[in-house]
């Protein structure tokens, strides 16, 4: 009821509980259907870490992995913060030039 | 050569004995010979929801050990004569059954039988095991709330595994206002995330409880909603095509509201 008051102000920004439970169902059933554990999830994390060190700075206290439902099919999607761009990645590129 | 067919969920109170009674009462006012299967056992509950409470000798973990025979356990239905119980052990556990002891058993009873229901117990363990056992294929009961499709989602998982793929979906206890609203996961919200045929929306009805109350199944109830939801999806076991039900009453304030556009 308090919702169909705040529409008609031109308010509208608050979902409908249905629409949040189908948001949250997909998120959830794609770890329930993966079968991941949060241990293996830490391992891809660390071995990510160990690669991407060697060509960058990155911040791994930010970094963030994790499942994502793209368009009927499972994207891992992984959000590092890099610091910066070690030189010696830089000079390497240039002398492939 | 009957079929059998496993009414499971996962979750537990979202309708697998009250639908397990109703296609059973449905299928049987057909002229179908049916048995039901309880295996829930320590929590039995398919005798009190038919009325046959006070009529049980025997019982499931009985025929299961060899000490009777099938036949001796199972209990006619009054009205309705060609429908037996099989019940369960109410004070046995999940143990005392197995998947194979089942197989058995249902394969004896295949040739007297057009359907064999088999209500399964909640949970993913011994007992959901043995219920899956036999079945040719499952009727997959949820709710339209995130913990039971989940627990559904994780059903059909396990089915999967188990080589169980002609699943069948039933969603029950609708409550259209809510749905309405926006304020409950809808139709083709749960079709999408869980993908597999639907073959039952039945509706929240009061009508259920006050059937359940007297021991006679509500599909024998016209005036009832979910009565004539559980009547479609016998017709859709026996290969009809039939439209689902709008389960959508307006009142004077829906019309209102669908008026003013909120
Ligand atoms: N469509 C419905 N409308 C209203 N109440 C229902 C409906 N279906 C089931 N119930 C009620 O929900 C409860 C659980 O049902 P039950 O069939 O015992 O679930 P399960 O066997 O899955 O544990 C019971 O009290 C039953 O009366
Ligand atoms: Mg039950």
């Amino acid at each position: 009821m308090l919702r169909a008051v705040m529409k008609l102000f031109g308010r509208d920004d608050d979902k409908p509980s249905g629409k949040i439970a189908r948001d949250r169902l997909r998120v959830v059933l794609i770890h329930d259907r993966a079968n991941i554990s949060p241990e293996v999830v830490n391992h891809i994390k660390d071995d990510i870490i160990k690669v991407i060190s060697t060509y960058m700075d990155i911040n791994q206290h930010d970094m963030e992995i994790s499942l994502s439902d793209d368009d009927n099919s499972v994207a891992l999607l992984a959000s590092i913060p890099v610091k910066r761009i070690k030189p010696q990645v830089m000079s390497s590129r240039n002398m492939h030039r | 050569m009957s079929d059998v067919i496993v009414v499971t969920s996962g979750k537990g109170g979202v309708g697998k004995t009250t639908t397990t009674a109703n296609l059973g009462v449905g299928l049987a006012k057909r002229g179908n010979k049916v048995a039901l299967i309880d295996t829930d056992t320590g929590l039995r509950n398919l005798d009190l929801l038919l009325g046959l409470e006070n009529r049980i000798m025997y019982d499931l973990v009985d025929v299961a050990t060899g000490r009777i025979s099938y036949k001796k356990a199972l209990v006619r239905h009054k009205k309705h004569e060609t429908l037996f119980l099989l019940p369960t052990s109410q004070i046995r556990d999940k143990t005392a059954v197995t998947g194979q002891q089942l197989i058995d058993i249902c394969n004896e009873m295949r040739g007297e039988f057009d359907y064999i229901l088999i209500d399964c117990p909640a949970g993913i363990e011994q007992g959901f095991k043995t219920a899956i056992a036999a079945a040719d294929y499952a009727i997959v009961v949820t709710m339209p709330e995130v913990a039971a499709v989940r627990d559904a989602d994780k059903i059909i998982g396990e089915l999967n595994r188990a080589d169980k793929d002609r699943i069948k979906l039933v969603v029950n206890r609708i409550r259209s206002h809510m749905v309405d609203s926006g304020d409950m996961l809808d139709m083709d919200d749960i079709n999408d995330i869980l993908a597999i045929d639907c073959i039952g929306q039945v509706p929240d009805d009061e009508m259920v409880v006050t059937s359940t109350n007297r021991g006679e199944p509500v599909i024998s109830n016209k005036k009832s909603l979910a009565g004539q939801a559980y009547n479609n999806i016998v017709g859709r076991i026996c290969g009809e095509q039939i439209p689902f039900l709008d389960l959508r009453k307006k009142t004077l304030f829906d019309k209102l509201k669908q008026i003013l556009h909120v």
